[in-house]
This record gives structure tokens, sequence and C-alpha cells, in this order.
């Protein structure tokens, strides 16, 4: 049969990143594709080319045979192809039938016929079997459902193909199997859908065909009958498995950060324990929404606990500010890097000293060479890459922007260096360099708790690791036992273990 | 320094245009009074800058004025002696901006409506403790008048006036604050992004309330300075839309709104050109009707003419 779509040699360059090298892909009518990758390997911008947000520099796309542009994400829409993203943003003031047909209104002398849209929404919520009044509020709705208004959005314009990215990250057991039951459907009905996810069970349980990228590259393609846990992980990690060399553990017996019955303003009910030593990388795993960002929030200083204690070398304090946090020997590299890691607008320089400024004050003053020596150095050690130090940060590569955020932290020598999410958005080559300073500065006696979303990560980082799963800590595992398998069971609260369809545990 | 060579060029502009127009603009009487009043809504204007900084905005420097000056000119006709007096309305306005402080980083009100609302508080008190009378300062302030709104005679027909000297060193100390000491790096941060800030380990919240502060202070040692320059006070027109000149001068000179930008040497610069303006509207015999007119043309097209600048400065970046 002839393909719906066709990709072929497609290639796309950033700013100092190569994103997509000839890459090929092509999608039947009918048909569920997954589309797999570890993070950086350039799903979401071959996404994103085909939705129309981005164009490629060079490479075709076949539509029926047809070679068609998409300069934009409106010309998307009229070739029949919609985009639902990985973060939903609906207008949520505005009810279900008003979201699917937002700027598409059916109208009378500019009055909205809202009669008609309601309609029309409940057919298409009715068509794809979900249970939704097209008159409530989106603010009143779950995420899970929320994605089900986006999905009718797509389909009121006809789309034939549906892209999904990442659809399940922030869903529960629950709406994630209702998300299942409507990609079923949607087959059923002749929707193509590129599902694009890392979520290895669910992609065995959904997909009928695999295509894995890496680093921009086609890495390999998958039958239905061929789609088995290990040729995906082997197919999407390839030799990148050895990046990680094998480091001597230097865990020490002290205990930099010990934590007991602390309780976090999100989860109040579950009471945490757990300890890092010095010399230690500890990793802390769980799916989105598993309670880590809340954790370390609460060990900067960033929300109060609820009860519990925090000891930073044996030291009981009392965190009610990031400088508590910074004064009792704390440092955060935080989530999101452009809101709350680097400030844009500044320098890599004055960003560099921002926390040492209160340290290296003359009687208030700022104490220039200081400054200066101080980021020429850390811009030195961590080999920044920035024409002058008084550059703009905005105008760094993520890895570079990175690089500035651990920067600020080194000049403050923490005692414990929580980290979350330490590479995402960062490009191979800056991860590997990132890994080898958080190694080397294990060897110096920082005690390090990282959270990551990314499996190979906290297999390969950690010395041992943390997995919680809604608010709780569900187990702790030694080096030895670190394995994806024995991650996703703990990750999924166990539970998943026995329901054998269930998506969520790595099969 | 570069953002600043079209508000210059645009002082010269002006200056030299209204000079060549009529020779009365140059004479001493005329610069005397140039200078004084450019020096008294500098004050006003370094003042606003701060709060300008953190992205914030004060709307009610004017009615911080009109209640200062009402209360100096109350104090003072009521046997109050100077040195208490204007101690008493420089503790005001720091209350006040205490007050503003407060509700906007620990209620988390806007600044908007928090200093909208001071704007309409501030002036409906000043017009009770005074009844709505205009005010005059009998004899007794006559020393601190001299201090005040007198003039330093230099030996030649130019004297220097008074408020000159103050609006010099409030500059000296705001701008060595703002460029040279961690608070002043802490500000400007902020300002551009708070959360990072705050990540980094500064207290945020005490770092807006001193921008208020120093802002409704500073409105209110220009209120102390304003009134004396009168001979009688009216409670319900002092200071009125004086707000507006000083955040008019900050973004003249460079401030953006935005927050996070700002140098006090163009604050100054954006006084002068302002005062400029309203000075050379007369000169120029254009009806002074027009005046608010060309005023607000000539900010405007200053605005527009920097964010012209800086896209074609921002054509080319260095992408590393």
């Amino acid at each position: 049969m002839k393909p719906l779509l066709e990709v072929r040699q497609l290639t796309k360059s950033f700013p100092g990143v190569r994103a997509l090298r000839e890459v090929n892909l092509t999608l039947k009518k009918g048909e569920v594709l997954a589309v797999i990758g570890e993070n950086g390997a350039g799903k979401s911008t071959l996404m994103k080319i085909l939705a129309g947000v981005q164009t490629p520099d060079s490479g075709t796309l076949l539509l029926d045979g047809a070679p068609v542009s998409i300069p934009s994400t409106r010309a998307a829409t009229g070739l029949g192809i919609a985009l639902i993203h990985q973060e939903l943003n609906l207008p949520d003031n505005l009810t279900v039938a008003a979201n699917i047909f937002l700027g598409r209104e059916p109208q009378r002398l500019g009055f909205i016929q809202t009669g008609e849209i309601e309609r029309k929404a409940g057919e298409i919520l009715a068509h794809i079997g979900v249970d939704l009044s097209p008159r409530t509020r989106v603010s009143a709705l779950s995420l899970g459902q929320q994605q089900m208004v986006e999905i009718a959005k797509a389909l009121s314009t006809n789309a034939r193909i549906l892209i999904m990215d990442e659809p399940t990250s922030s869903l529960s057991q629950g709406e994630t199997e209702n998300l299942y039951r409507v990609v079923h459907e949607l087959r059923r009905q002749g929707v193509s859908i590129v599902y694009i996810s890392h979520r290895l069970g669910e992609v065995k349980t959904l997909a009928d065909r695999v295509t894995v990228l890496r680093d921009g590259q086609n890495a390999g393609e998958l039958a239905s009958d061929e789609i088995e846990h290990d040729r995906m992980v082997h197919l999407m990690i390839g030799r990148e498995l050895t990046r990680f060399h094998h480091r001597v553990n230097q865990a020490t017996t002290t205990p930099a950060l010990d934590v007991v019955g602390l309780r976090t303003p999100a989860n109040p009910g579950c009471p945490l324990r757990f300890a890092v030593h010095s010399g230690e990388i500890v990793g802390l795993a769980g799916l989105v929404g598993a309670g880590r960002t809340e954790l370390l929030r609460v060990l900067f200083g960033l929300d109060p606990a609820v009860g519990g204690e925090i000891r930073v070398a044996g030291q009981k304090v009392a965190l009610t500010s990031p400088r508590d946090a910074i004064d009792a020997g704390l440092a955060l590299v935080p989530e999101d890097r452009k809101h709350q890691g680097v400030i844009l607008e500044m320098g890599v320089d004055q960003n560099l000293s921002l926390p040492s400024l209160r340290r290296d004050q003359q009687a208030g003053l700022v104490d220039r060479s200081k400054e200066r020596d101080l980021s020429l150095g850390l811009i030195t050690q961590l080999q920044i890459k920035t024409p002058k130090p008084s550059q703009w940060t905005q105008f760094l590569s993520g890895g570079n922007q990175q690089k500035v955020v651990l920067g600020k932290w080194l000049a403050l020598k923490p005692r414990v260096l929580l980290l979350d999410e330490p590479t995402r958005g960062v490009d191979v080559g800056a991860k590997r360099e990132i890994y080898k300073l958080l190694e080397t500065l294990a060897g110096s006696g920082v005690a390090i708790l990282f959270a990551s979303s990314e499996m190979e990560e906290v297999l390969h980082l950690s010395d041992r690791a943390f997995v919680m799963h809604q608010g709780t800590i569900t187990g702790e595992l030694s080096k030895a036992q670190l394995s994806e398998e024995s991650v996703m069971q703990l990750a999924t609260g166990r539970r998943s273990v026995q329901a054998s369809a269930s998506p969520n545990s790595a099969s | 320094m570069k953002k600043l060579l079209g508000i210059t060029a645009l002082f010269v502009v002006v200056f030299v245009t209204t000079a060549l127009v009529d020779h009365h603009f140059l004479t001493a009487y005329n610069l005397q009074n140039l200078l004084k009043w450019t020096s008294l809504y500098a004050i006003l204007g370094i003042g606003v800058s701060f709060v300008i900084v953190t992205g914030g905005i004060d709307l009610s420097i004017g009615s911080v004025i009109g209640l200062v000056g009402s209360l100096l000119a109350y104090l003072l006709t009521h046997q109050w002696s100077a040195l208490a007096a204007i101690g008493l309305c420089l503790v005001v306005s720091l209350a006040i901006g205490i007050f503003h402080g407060l509700l906007i980083t620990k209620v988390r009100l806007q600044p908007f409506v928090v200093t909208l609302c001071g704007l309409l508080l501030y002036r409906g008190l000043a017009r009770f403790i005074t009844n709505d009378q205009s005010q005059g300062f009998g004899d007794g302030a006559s020393t601190l008048r001299a201090v005040t709104a007198g003039k330093v005679n230099l030996g030649t027909a130019f004297s220097v006036p008074a408020p000159f000297f103050y609006a010099a060193l409030i500059a000296v100390v705001a701008g060595l604050f703002l460029n040279r000491t961690i608070w002043g790096r802490y500000l400007l941060a902020l300002g551009r992004n708070e959360t990072a800030t705050r990540y980094s380990g500064v207290n945020t919240d005490a770092m807006k309330l001193i921008a208020y502060v120093i802002c409704s202070f500073l409105a209110g040692v220009g209120g102390i300075l304003f009134s004396l320059e009168l001979q009688s006070i009216q409670p319900s027109g002092l200071g009125e839309f004086y707000e507006l000149y000083a955040v008019a001068a900050a973004v003249l000179g460079g401030c953006s709104l935005r927050g996070g930008e700002g140098t006090i040497l163009g604050v100054l610069i954006g006084s002068a050109v302002l005062r400029l303006l309203y000075n050379s509207i007369i000169f120029l015999g254009i009806p002074t009707h027009l005046e608010f007119a060309i005023i607000g043309a000539v900010i405007l097209a200053g605005v527009i003419a920097d964010e012209v600048v800086k896209r074609l400065g921002a054509r080319r970046p260095a992408i590393v």
C-alpha cells in the first residue's frame, strides 16, 4: 500500500546543533507509528517540521505521493496534520466546545453560534467515545480530559494524521488507559497516528511499527512482531551505552544530607527518610508527578516543610528561603533552566558571580576584581563556550547555559548539590561533560542528589538510587540492583507488575 | 553609554535651536531656572528608576509630594521647629514606601494597583489635613528656605540653585548604589528574572521593598524642596502629574518598564530634556496649550528611535 506520508532525507540544523540528519520516515493510513529515541534524538524537531512549526533545511515531504511543503501550522491543518503538544495549552476559561472550535467559530453577524458549536463538539466527542459535556469549562477538567479536548479539536479540522508528543507524560493510570482506547478507536476509523514516547511499555502496547531516532539520524525500524523492549533499547542507545565510564564509588560513610520524616506540602501524608553521603551520587527516579521536584524544592528552602527534619553534615537546619539553604551548604540546579537557572539578559560573568556576591563583598560593594577572577576561572574550568565573559547567557547553547548554572554553585563550594533534570535539553557532547563534572565533584567530597526522568542517566550516573511514586520513596536500589525494570517497578508503585497489560511498566 | 547618545543629541539639538531662535534663552536667569527645575525633576526620576528597574511602577509620587508639602507647611505654621517638621515629613515618606513594598511583596498585589490607590489616598489626606486651604510658610521658615530654595552666588551673573546640590548628591549616591553595590546588582538581576535571582539566594522581596522605600523617600525629599520653592501651596494641586514626569524622565533616560535596565546618568539627562522642552516651547513661540502634546510626542519619538536602534543591533547577535 502506498504510504500516506513519506519523509525523505530531512535535515535541520540549529545554531550549534545538527538536530536532524537525512531522516526518513513513512506513515501508512490507519496505523500507529511510534517514534522513539532519547532526549535530544530529534523526535520533537521532526514532529515540529511535520506540523509546520519549523521548516527543514533540506529534504522532501510527500503526502499521498505528492511533494508538499508545510511552511506554517495553518498549512499543516490544511493538509490534515495536527500536533498535540506535550504541554497542553488550552485557554481554560472557555468551555470544551469553545476550545474545540477556537478560531474557527461558526458565526452569524459576528455572533458565535454557541448552540451549533456545542452540538458539533458533542458529536465529535461521542465519535471518539469520550464522555464530556461540551459546556464544561476546561479549567474544571483533568489533564487527561484536556488531552481529549485537544484530540477532538484536531479531529474537528478533519485531521488525517495525528501527532501525539509524549501524551501520557502527565496522565494518571486510568487516564492513560482511556487514551489508549481512543487511539485504538481512531486507528479503526482510519486516522494515522504518530506516537512519540520514551515509555517502551506503552509503545509495545500501542504501536504497529516503531521508528527509532538517535542523535538526529535514523537508527532503525521495527515491524510489529519485532517490537521488543531490548531491541528498542539497543537501537535507541546504540553505542552510547559505553559513554559512561565506570567510576570508582568514592562514597564515604559521612552523611552530608540527612532527611528524617520530612513531609512536603505537595504530599503531606508521606514522610520521607533518606541520607546522601559525601562523595556519593544518588539518583532520584520516578515518573512525572512522583514528587521529586517537590522534595528538592523543600530541600532548597523554596517551599516550607510540613514536618520532619533536615540535617546537613549532622546539623539540623531550618530552611525558609534559598538563602538559608545556601548558607547551610546546599545548592540547586533547577528543572527550568531559562526561568529558574539563569538570567538570560545578563552576562555570563554576572550570572556566575550572583550567588557569590554576598560572600565576596567589600562593605556592600561588589569586589570587581574578585568577580572577574571568579567568572574567568569558571569559564575555563567548565569550558563554557562564550565569545566574551559579558555575553548574555541568552546567546549560549542549552548545554553551556547549564554549565553556567553549575558554575554559579561551584563557586560556593556546596556540601550538597541538588539537581533537577540536570541534562534536560542539553546536547550529547555537553551532557557527557556535565556527567564528568558531577563525578569530579563527587570525587572531591560533594554529596550529589539528582532527580532525572532519563532512565539511562539514572542507571549509569547513580551510585545508588531512590525511586519515588506518588510522593513516597518506594525503594532504594544499590548500583548492583539498578536496572530499568527494577526502577520501573518501583516507579509505578509495584502495582503495575501484576497487571501485565500495564503501560508504564517496562516489559 | 551608547544608549544615551541619542537622548544627549536630542538635548543638544533642542538647546542650540532654542538659543539661536531667542537670545533670551541663554540669560543667567533662565539657565538658573532650567537647572533648578531639572534638578528637582531628577530627584523624582532617580527615585522612580529604582522601582522601574525591578519591573514595577510608582504612580503615587505626585500625591506623596502633595502630602509632604502640605504637611510641612501645616507643621511649620503650627509652631513645629524646622528640623522636627522635616524629620516627620521624611518619616512619613519612608513609611509610605514600606507600606507599598509590603503590600507588593507580602500581599502580592500589583504595583500599579497599590500605587494608584496611594495616588488617591495621599492626595485626599493632604487636602484633609489642610482642610483644602492653600498654605503659606509665614516668616518662620526663612532659614529653611534659604537652605533649600536659595542660590549659591558664584560671583558672576549665574548663581547655582540649591536644589542642584541636593540632586547631585543624590545622583552620586544612587549611581554608586545601583552600579557598585551588591544590592544594586540584585535589583538589576531581579528586574530581569526574579525567580532565577531568588534561586541564587537573593532575598528578592527585601530588595523590592527597598526600591519602593527609595522611591517614596525621594518623592518626600522632592515634596519638601518643591513646596519650599513656592509661596503658597495648593494641597489639591501640588505635585499633580509629577509621577508621570518622573516616569517619563526615567524612560527617556533608558529605563525599560520591563525591568532590569536603567542608569542614573540617563535619568539625569532625561529630566533635563523634559525641562528643556518645557522651556523651549515658550521661547520658540509654540502655543503653550500644545505643551503636553509636544512633550508626549517627543518622548514617544525617543522611545521608538531607541527600539529601532535596538532591533538593528539585535540583527547581528553572536550566537555560540
